[in-house]
């Protein structure tokens, strides 16, 4: 009786979003896609090549949001999931001889396996006892892919370089626009496949799940069954976007999967907006140029003005984008009024 | 008189003037690429100031030191030195984020003592591709010298494998029954160490009864020891980084273990292994170098590491000459400013690599005596000679020959 007490009158760890606050009106959705397209047209190779990664790590930090913001579970391995993803990326790529295009869906099944079975034993677990759990994972990966056993195919402590695909059919694109667009396409294509997820009936038992376990049971959900599903589905979403980064940056190895980046990710969440979808952008946005904005300020302190920065931003928007965008919405609506 | 003095001052400063333009037009006809001009040459850098190697950023500020000295003292034939310097925090994707702006939105001339093996592998392609000189990397994997493949990438220090090998020839020769016993790290700088033992020993590897690896995130490495020393190994090779070794030779003197010592050229520092983990527990250990150690008091009269001092305390104060990060990042620094010297006025992508990979017997200050940078269109191996040396009450005692440790490809 007292442990169902306990369950039932302990906050809530991940605030409730209702579902259509998670996403994007229409014409916001429209303009963000004109300016996706645009932009790499009038800026150098090295930008697209930036907004490439933008939009890969949008896409690790999306999945996350989904397990987290959605179903209410915390990770802190998605590094793992990514590595897997770009591992199997880069190892078809340079050992099968796969075309690049064909290793992403691959590198998400076999994600979605990997996130499917690791949700089984981590069902018992809720809370900061499923991150830890998480980040033990994340700390583990580096180190297994070093294992000389599999040294042949993922090269070791070498890592594996990656070969940057040329534009296809002649088209008069540099490889890094063409990547971008390539890119650009999946993104939004997954993007929407997951605001379709959260509105569908797998999404409302997310959400059941996260407000509150009990209830979400008594409703007649498969707790077990929605919980491993969410963890799967933010894998192997995890796992193309790591097999796009591979493609990107055209070099895999073990130090570039650290926890660190599962932090990264988390804190680009976390920034973003937990629950709210498009925040993921921002929030990965935020991983990407903010350390180089703290490096410029201080290069011996660039660990410290990141973390102010950081500060600032969890003490001032604790909600993160989220609470710009919604604070933004409500000036417009009153100079509309006006 | 007056009169034929100034005239024969008149005829002899148009003689030498008219000689200044032709001899300068028709020796040096500038050349420039990208990243050079008449006032200015851009050298990128990548270095890990943040993240789990931060400690090397020494060598960063060091390098950027050095410059400024250098531009302080009047620049390389009249050019100041720009030295662009980024933070990948040790990860290779934000290091080829880091590449590519240097390359792209800086535009430097070169991309200069880059650190790291992960972030030099993953920087490797795309700046050979752009034919951008990738020039003494820091870091001491063997496969820097393939200048067939990556005619753009050059190494500096010299490469583990080739010290590795000054090991196994010192222990086929003066103790050829000895039964070794290994700890490595477990990344690319053990694991190209003990291919180099091991390639070293060949036919005699079987002197090695034992190996055992540790991660850098073990808090410590005694459980390991105290395993090795239960094969009933005589000798030790300590494949380690700094924070390791000093803990390796505590463990030995505590569990009392007195095997031959050999610790590697990474962690043979007095300031930061040494001093302490103990100078009575490291008497006798062996390791090699190729550069002074600024905490060894032989060193303290050395005209090269005056000048090292002298510009510590000019232009880098909070240096600590100590760090053996700040004698690595002076002595590449040098190398560079040779390079840049002799191009002259010829700053293109492709002269620096040529100049590069004609070094002929230069030495900077810092090098051990008899330690010579030699580089060939064929070698692009700068440093590949070290010598012996035991550690004897304070301070490392060389013996025997400057070897080389020359890799026979």
């Amino acid at each position: 009786m007292s442990a169902v007490q306990e369950v039932v009158t302990e906050a809530a760890a991940v605030e409730a979003v209702p579902k259509r606050a998670m996403t994007l009106g229409y014409g916001t959705s429209l303009a963000m896609l004109a300016l996706l397209i645009l932009v790499p047209l009038f800026v150098k190779n090295f930008i697209i090549f930036q907004l490439t990664m933008l939009l890969i790590y949008g896409l690790a930090v999306l999945a996350l949001n989904i397990l987290t913001g959605g179903s209410g579970q915390f990770s802190l391995g998605q590094s793992a999931f990514y590595a897997v993803g770009a591992y199997t990326s880069a190892i078809l790529m340079e050992h099968v001889g796969m075309n690049y295009a064909l290793t992403l869906p691959i590198a998400g099944l076999i994600c979605f396996g990997f996130g499917f079975l690791f949700g089984q034993p981590a069902l018992r677990l809720s809370g900061v006892y499923l991150a830890l759990a998480t980040f033990a994972l994340a700390t583990a990966m580096p180190q297994l892919l070093k294992l000389g056993y599999f040294e042949h195919w993922t090269g070791g402590v070498q890592g594996l370089v990656v070969t940057k695909p040329d534009a296809p059919f002649g088209l008069p694109m540099t490889q890094d626009m063409w990547l971008y667009y390539f890119t650009m396409v999946i993104t939004i294509g997954i993007y929407i496949a997951s605001v379709n997820l959260l509105q569908s009936r797998s999404g409302r038992a997310f959400m059941a799940i996260r407000d509150n376990e009990i209830a979400a049971s008594a409703m007649g959900i498969d707790v077990a069954l929605y919980k491993t599903l969410a963890f799967g589905v933010s894998a192997g979403i995890t796992g193309v976007a790591g097999g796009l980064g591979a493609i990107a940056v055209q070099f895999v190895a073990p130090d570039s999967y650290t926890i660190t980046l599962a932090i990264s990710l988390f804190l680009g969440m976390v920034v973003g907006g937990v629950g709210w979808l498009p925040g993921s952008i921002v929030g990965a946005a935020f991983i990407i140029f903010v350390p180089n904005i703290a490096e410029g300020i201080s290069k011996g302190l660039s660990g410290a003005v990141f973390g102010v920065l950081l500060f600032l931003v969890i003490f001032l928007v604790p909600h993160g984008a989220r609470q710009v965008a919604i604070v933004a919405q409500q000036m417009m609506g009153k100079l509309r009024k006006n | 008189m007056r009169f034929y003095q100034q005239l024969r001052i008149a005829a002899f400063s148009t003689a030498v003037m008219a000689f200044v333009t032709t001899s300068g037009g028709a020796l040096a006809q500038k050349k420039y690429d990208t990243g050079a001009s008449d006032t200015e040459i851009k050298i990128g850098n990548i270095m890990p100031y943040s993240g789990p190697a931060s400690a090397y950023g020494v060598i960063g500020k060091t390098e950027e030191a050095y410059f400024k000295k250098i531009n302080a003292e009047g620049g390389i034939n009249g050019r100041k030195i720009n030295f662009i310097s980024y933070d990948d925090g040790y990860s290779p994707p934000k290091a080829v984020e880091q590449a590519r702006k240097l390359v792209e939105s800086d535009e430097v001339l070169v991309v200069f003592n880059p650190l790291g093996t992960p972030s030099n592998s993953a920087i490797q392609k795309y700046l050979n591709a752009k034919k951008v000189p990738q020039l003494f990397v820091a870091t001491g994997a063997t496969k820097w010298n393939e200048p067939k493949n990556f005619p753009w990438t050059m190494g500096w220090q010299p490469s583990y494998q080739s010290e590795a090998r000054i090991y196994a020839k010192f222990l086929m020769k003066e103790k050829p029954s000895a039964k070794i016993a290994i700890m490595y790290q477990n990344d690319d700088f053990g694991k190209d160490y003990l291919k180099g033992l091991k390639d070293g020993l060949a036919d005699k590897a079987s002197m090695i009864v034992a190996e055992e690896s540790y991660e850098t995130t073990e808090p410590t490495i005694d459980g390991h020891i105290v395993k090795l020393k239960s094969t009933g190994a005589d000798t030790f090779i300590s494949i380690t980084t700094p924070k390791f070794a000093a803990q390796a030779i505590k463990k030995l003197a505590e569990i009392e273990w007195k095997p031959l010592h050999i610790v590697s050229n990474v962690s043979a520092s007095v300031g930061s292994v040494i001093k302490p983990a103990g100078f009575e527990n490291s008497q006798g250990i062996l390791s090699a170098a190729y550069a002074k150690d600024g905490a060894d008091s032989q060193w303290d009269n050395d005209p090269g590491m005056k000048k090292l001092y002298a510009f510590l305390e000019k232009y880098y104060p909070e240096g600590n000459k100590l760090d053996g990060s700040v004698v690595f990042g002076y002595g590449v620094a040098q190398t560079m400013v040779k390079v840049l010297e002799m191009c002259g006025d010829n700053l293109t992508r492709e002269n620096v690599m040529k100049q590069a990979a004609s070094l002929k017997d230069f030495a900077p200050d810092t090098m051990l005596p008899g330690i010579k940078i030699n580089t060939s269109p064929t070698d692009f191996a700068p440093i590949e000679q070290l010598q012996m040396m035991r550690f004897k009450g304070e301070k490392w005692d060389l013996f025997g020959d400057v070897i080389s440790g020359e890799l026979s490809h």
